[in-house]
């Protein structure tokens, strides 16, 4: 366990938790302002993917392909809330979970119709593909920083908007009392479709900003997606900060687990054991955590003020 | 209403058969099925219709938490899982009796419904969703990570269970009727259970859980046992799961699993029972009759996912109900 390994995959750790918070931010806020459990944002990440190779191969252009397929994203999350979601907000949640479920079905086939089942890349771009020094004898690789910048930037933008514009604190007053708002002459509808067209962005945006790293394929929404359930719910539903906080906690936590596990179960345990039952602890660690938060605190980290 | 009360007063006995048609026409169908199929497919219809029994077990304990307690359980697939598992795991070291290995199966199910349920019950509503779902991911990379019984492969079950020795679960038929019995069991022992003063303790923690436990009822214990019960029963579901399909892995308890069990539920309408059976057969079926048609099955079965969560809140159940309704005007 070298302090060079453990610096690296702390970085990637905070990797994973930034995309997390990208993909989360956006469920959180569409769980708590409208109270709709949405199992179609995980697609919408692989969308966003998805489309980022199209415009890719279309334009050769990575910037083209971020500024297209984030267009495309965000009308095609559009489209979805005005033609199907919209009509489920003040059903029952299982109505919410079997439509969602529907939509992963189609869209998961969808793309395997219409791009094929193998996986596709996203090239990285040429100026941000090289590593850095991090250390003497440490490099790493650009692009994971520039994923890391760009999260971090969104979450700054995101804590400007939601806490110094005036639809920012209709959306703060939304989750903690959505009726209350739109009792008092607030056009909830609408800030509904802003809410849920800025968290289909994010979902896509962390969608395009991962593709140069992983394969694009089908299925690749469906664990990020529980991931970020995973993170909204320590955090506290409706909560963009225990979003945040969640996130980088799940991602390092996630990330470290898997890297050292096997190393500590070994201060214990004979190896051959200890190479089994590692990668089992290392898996499950993420939900224990979840487990224990709501066991102490059923509610989450930083529930959003007056949700009980 | 009171022209209703008054006509089922009347006649007790007839209106006894017309509200309890469905399932009874359900479970004839079941019976007959076999000796239909005994025509032509044989080995396919029995099969086929073996799994919905099994789900449609699964979904009937799903069915006693979502429906009539509001405990929206996204974890169910893995008491499937560990029902299936102690058969595999046992038949692996030659143990194949049912005598003992159904006892145990429901045994490790209760246990892990207990333990988990004493945490998840501190929670409601979308919390208790997720943490059911946390739960379920446990055990189910527990078993992804159990390299000596298969690992992410998973493991195959050599030998089906025996009674008391007898293979009688050896023959293809004779594990349809079995499976149908047990669904049959489980179908009345849920109905007397809602009917029970114990299950109407648990109806009304889920109308209001603060008034039932103002009028001296701890609330928590009621819904514990009656999770410790549906846990029981969806071992019971893998038990026979295991012994239907002879081989075992981790996908039967996968997160997708889960989520399509309540697909069932919900698709034949919650709290109602006979919707649970409908709803595993009417899934199971329309996904077998799409993947049939087209390897792009799923492209038409989400869409219909959706139509049923707009158009048909209720499920299957109650558009019947509806259309019974209108057809009496």
């Amino acid at each position: 366990m070298s302090l060079t390994l453990l610096l690296v995959q702390t970085l990637n750790g905070l990797q994973l938790g930034v995309l997390l918070f990208l993909i989360a931010a956006g469920l959180t806020l569409v769980f708590g302002v409208m109270d709709f459990i949405n199992l179609a944002h995980g697609v919408q990440y692989m969308l966003g993917a998805y489309l980022a190779v199209m415009f890719y191969g279309l334009t050769g252009n990575f910037l083209f392909a971020l500024i297209l397929a984030l267009g495309a994203a965000l009308l095609f999350g559009l489209v979805l809330e005005f033609a199907i979601f919209r009509h489920l907000y003040d059903r029952d949640h299982l109505d919410q979970v079997i439509a969602t479920f529907g939509i992963i079905l189609f869209l998961n086939q969808g793309v395997k119709l219409l791009w094929g089942a193998s996986p596709l890349s996203l090239p990285i771009p040429e100026a941000l593909s090289g590593s850095v020094v991090l250390m003497p004898g440490i490099l790493y690789p650009v692009w994971r920083l520039v994923i890391i910048g760009s999260g971090l930037a969104v979450a700054l933008i995101l804590y400007l908007l939601v806490s110094h514009t005036r639809v920012g604190m209709l959306v703060r007053a939304g989750a903690t009392n959505a009726p209350m708002v739109s009792a008092l002459g607030v056009n909830i509808r609408r800030l509904f479709m802003i809410v849920f067209g800025f968290g289909t962005m994010l979902a896509g945006f962390a969608g395009i900003m991962i593709a140069p790293i992983l394969s694009v394929e089908p299925g690749m929404g469906d664990t990020i997606l529980i991931l970020a359930f995973v993170v909204i719910v320590i955090g506290g539903i409706g909560s963009i900060r225990g979003a945040f906080l969640a996130a980088l906690l799940v991602g390092l936590v996630d990330t470290l687990g898997r890297s050292f596990a096997v190393d500590i179960l070994r201060l214990f345990m004979a190896p051959s054991p200890a190479r089994t039952v590692g990668p089992a602890i290392a898996s499950m660690l993420i939900y224990l955590l979840m487990a224990v938060v709501l066991y102490l605190r059923p509610t989450g980290l930083f529930p959003a003020k007056g949700r009980a | 209403m009171a022209d209703a009360a008054l006509a089922s007063a009347g006649t007790a006995r007839r209106s006894w058969f017309a509200g309890n048609a469905l399932p009874v026409v359900l479970f004839v169908i079941f019976a007959a099925l076999p000796l239909l199929a005994a025509f032509k497919a044989e080995g396919y219809v029995l099969s086929l219709v073996t799994r919905v029994m099994i789900f449609a077990i699964a979904a009937l304990a799903l069915d006693l938490l979502i429906g009539y307690g509001a405990l929206v359980s996204f974890g169910h697939a893995a008491f499937i899982g560990l029902g299936a598992y102690t058969v595999a795991i046992l038949g692996a070291h030659g143990v194949n009796d049912a005598l003992i290995t159904l006892p145990l199966a429901l045994a490790v199910s209760a246990l892990f419904a207990w333990a988990t349920g004493i945490v998840c019950l501190r929670t409601k509503g979308v919390y208790f969703i997720m943490i059911t779902l946390a739960f379920g991911q446990m055990i189910y990379f527990t078993a992804s990570s159990l390299a000596p019984y298969g690992g992410d492969d998973g493991l195959t079950i050599r030998v089906r269970s025996t009674f008391a020795g007898f293979p009688i679960l050896a023959n293809d038929r004779a594990l349809y009727y079995v499976c149908l019995g047990f669904l049959l069991g489980t179908y009345l022992l849920c109905r007397a259970l809602i009917v029970s003063r114990f299950g109407r303790v648990y109806r009304g923690a889920r109308e209001n859980a603060l008034r039932m436990s103002t009028i001296g009822f701890e609330v928590y214990r009621f819904q514990l046992a009656m999770y410790v019960i549906a846990g029981m029963i969806g071992g019971l579901s893998g038990f026979l799961l295991g012994n239907a399909t002879d081989f075992v892995s981790p996908a039967y308890m996968s997160w997708q699993r889960s989520g399509e069990l309540l697909i069932m539920v919900i698709f034949g309408g919650i709290g109602t029972l006979t919707g649970a059976i409908v709803g595993a057969a009417a899934f199971l079926l329309t996904e077998e009759w799409l993947s049939g048609i087209t390897e792009h099955w799923k492209v038409i079965f989400g869409p219909l996912l959706v139509v049923v969560a707009l158009f048909a809140p209720g499920g299957l159940i109650g558009v019947a109900q509806r259309l019974r309704g209108m057809l009496r005007g």
